[in-house]
């Protein structure tokens, strides 16, 4: 698709389908949260996130319909907030690997 | 209009309202409001930096407080970093020169670009309001739980001073990127761009992708102080860590936003006063664009001693020793373009001479600092201080004064004093060593940062220090005054009176309004000094125009 085209209107029946499944996503959230699964709570809910992220910006913030430098755009702040997670969670995952010395 | 006017009619005499001035759409002038900004919030943040360093003449306390000793060296930072050195080289030469270097007629969103500088005063009014009100007392990094919970000073309105002004850097680097790719004039391919042109693409990238951090950093620190929500507070269930973690995500690639710009500026005048072509345009080119991307990876060299997990910190050690690689071509290549130049040490070159020399020293103490066992002992020392003042002062300072000399005549249609100049770059020169080469002694030797009273063995050196200051201080009122004196007085300046190449020389001094008074068709490469570069055939620089 060119740089300048034409503003994409999405069908209203896309935007119904999103919002069902954000409202799916959310009920699921919710549902997970009832169980206890350790260390996995986080991930899991991080990663329904995730994607209700991903779809908001697919298709609500019409990254679909546009050019690839739009594309190139908003995967870099994608790929640079997974980053930030990323060397901010080295740090919070391993802090407990090294057994604190006793005092002498 | 007569052929006549339209030859003597530029962006400055064009109008002469302030209305014309505040409500301006025209790159140039906007370029111009920031600069008088920014020397603003520069001058107050030197003022706090005279009066602290002469509390530190003596070992015990001579006229100030603690309290007020600690609101001082936190204004001095938060006014120069965020009010001064990160919109200084962008703001102000970028905003003036890129357009006009793309041989475009201004920036792709003019209206934006008035809006930030609106938007940047405003942020910077807010800031000066916390000082005005009483100070901070943080430290310009604002670390947590004191910011957000123990601190009795103005730490919300900084704090919203700086998110505020943040948002003018992301619409100047929107502006800056759309620019690029889409208003190059004919036969400007992307390897045809000037290496200044360059430098601010990829400094824009990091602003545009690090800014929005910061601002949300910072209103969670607002968020815990007013609603005591435990985000950073460990007594509030929260991690004062995770605030470093999110502060340095910003705030260590800010440092390439401030020292990247005064690398394009140094290419730019390094290859005009020795009349060669950058060697190895390419790989300096794309050395800035691997500053923009490694400088994300590396903010945990700052949280060694932080409690932050020993292996995170062997990454991030690692990690930081790569950054030197493309920070050292850029060296490299400067000091391959002045061999066998025909050089001349006019003023902007004396600053950019100077700037290579203590950018490299603040770059090489930098490996130190990223080594684990070497930042444990001088952590939060004035090893550190001197340090990053070689970077931001030594580096960017010199840059932007280097870039103010080189392109004054282009932005004030005047020639300054030459002699004068050369005077004031050596005395500046000198000042600098003095005042922070002693810093790294006394760093060493053990003296915390962010103190007023210290043991005596360390007086001479900060006695040092502090006249060091005073001769820096000399030097930029000298060069106030000369540079008023040739607003007012200097002599008219011809379009290119340093017989420099690149576009911005081809057009009057100062421009009109429209930048060009013919649209630009560009057929050589940007640093074409000699015959055979201008005739060179550009194969290696031909591709798409425009993308």
């Amino acid at each position: 698709m060119s740089d300048h085209a034409e503003p994409h209107i999405a069908p209203l029946k896309t935007y119904l389908n999103v919002f069902a499944a954000l409202m799916v996503l959310t009920v699921l959230t919710v549902w997970v949260a009832l169980f206890d699964l350790g260390p996995f709570n986080v991930v899991v809910a991080v990663t329904i996130a995730t994607v209700k992220a991903y779809i908001v910006i697919l298709y609500f913030m019409h990254v679909k319909y546009s050019a690839k430098i739009i594309w190139l755009t908003a995967a870099a702040g994608f790929v640079w907030f997974i980053l930030m997670l990323a060397l901010t969670l080295a740090d919070f995952a391993t802090r407990g690997w090294l057994p604190i010395p006793e005092p002498w | 209009m007569s052929e006549n006017a339209a030859k003597t009619e530029n962006y400055l005499n064009v109008k002469h309202t302030v209305a014309s001035w505040l409500f301006t759409v025209d790159h140039k002038r906007i370029g111009v409001m920031y600069l008088a900004t920014i020397l603003l919030f520069f001058f107050l943040g030197g003022v706090a930096a005279v009066l602290f360093r002469i509390e530190l003449m003596t070992p015990t306390e001579m006229f100030m407080a603690s309290e007020t000793y600690n609101r001082l060296f936190t204004m001095h930072g938060i006014t120069m970093i965020f009010f001064f050195l990160i919109p200084s080289i962008p703001a102000v030469l970028g905003n003036f020169l890129l357009p006009i270097m793309l041989g475009a007629r201004d920036l792709a969103f003019p209206r934006l670009n008035l809006a930030s500088w609106y938007v940047f005063t405003f942020g910077g009014l807010l800031g000066l309001g916390a000082i005005i009100f009483g100070g901070v007392d943080t430290g310009w990094t604002f670390y947590t739980p004191y910011s957000s919970t123990y601190a009795n000073s103005n730490v919300i309105l900084a704090a919203l001073g700086i998110f505020v002004s943040g948002f003018a850097s992301i619409m100047t680097g929107l502006n800056f990127i759309v620019t690029i790719h889409k208003m190059r004039a004919p036969g400007l391919t992307w390897f045809r761009l000037p290496l200044f042109v360059w430098a601010h693409y990829a400094t824009s990238i990091i602003i545009v992708l690090g800014t929005p951090v910061i601002a949300i950093t910072i209103l969670l620190v607002a968020v815990e102080r007013i609603f005591s929500v435990g985000i950073f507070d460990p007594a509030l269930g929260g991690d004062p860590v995770l605030f470093q973690h999110l502060f340095w995500f910003y705030s260590h690639p800010a440092v390439y936003i401030m020292i990247l710009p005064g690398m394009g500026v140094v290419s730019e005048i390094i290859a005009c006063f020795s009349r060669k072509r950058i060697f190895g345009y390419h790989i300096v080119a794309m050395s800035s664009l691997a500053i923009a991307i490694l400088g994300f990876f590396v903010w945990g060299h700052h949280m060694f001693v932080s409690s932050q997990s020993m292996y995170a910190g062997m990454i991030f050690s690692i990690l930081s020793f790569l950054v030197a690689i493309p920070s050292a071509i850029k060296v490299f290549n400067w000091v391959a373009t002045l061999y066998g130049g025909s050089i001349k040490l006019d003023t902007p070159m004396l600053y950019a001479l100077g700037f290579i020399g203590l950018f490299t020293i603040g770059g090489l103490t930098g490996l130190f600092l990223a080594t684990m066992a070497v930042n444990v002992h001088v952590h939060d020392t004035y090893f550190i201080v001197a340090h990053f003042h070689y970077v931001m002062v030594g580096g960017m300072v010199m840059a932007f004064f280097g870039g103010l000399h080189f392109w004054w005549p282009k932005i004030t249609g005047k020639l300054f004093p030459e002699m004068l100049g050369r005077i004031t770059a050596i005395i500046i020169f000198i000042g600098f060593n003095l005042t922070f080469f002693p810093q790294f002694i006394v760093g060493y030797l053990g003296m915390p940062r962010r103190y007023h009273v210290y043991p005596e063995e360390f007086q001479l050196l900060h006695v040092m220090s502090t006249g060091g200051a005073a001769v820096l201080a000399l030097g930029y009122m000298l060069m106030g005054v000369y540079l008023l004196y040739s607003l007012i007085l200097g002599p008219k300046a011809s379009s290119n009176p340093w017989k420099a190449a690149g576009l911005e020389w081809t057009t009057p001094s100062p421009p009109p309004t429209e930048n060009f008074l013919e649209p630009p068709v560009v057929k050589h490469e940007a640093y074409a000094y000699t015959e055979e570069d201008t005739y060179r055939d550009d194969a290696e620089t031909k591709g798409d125009t425009h993308g």
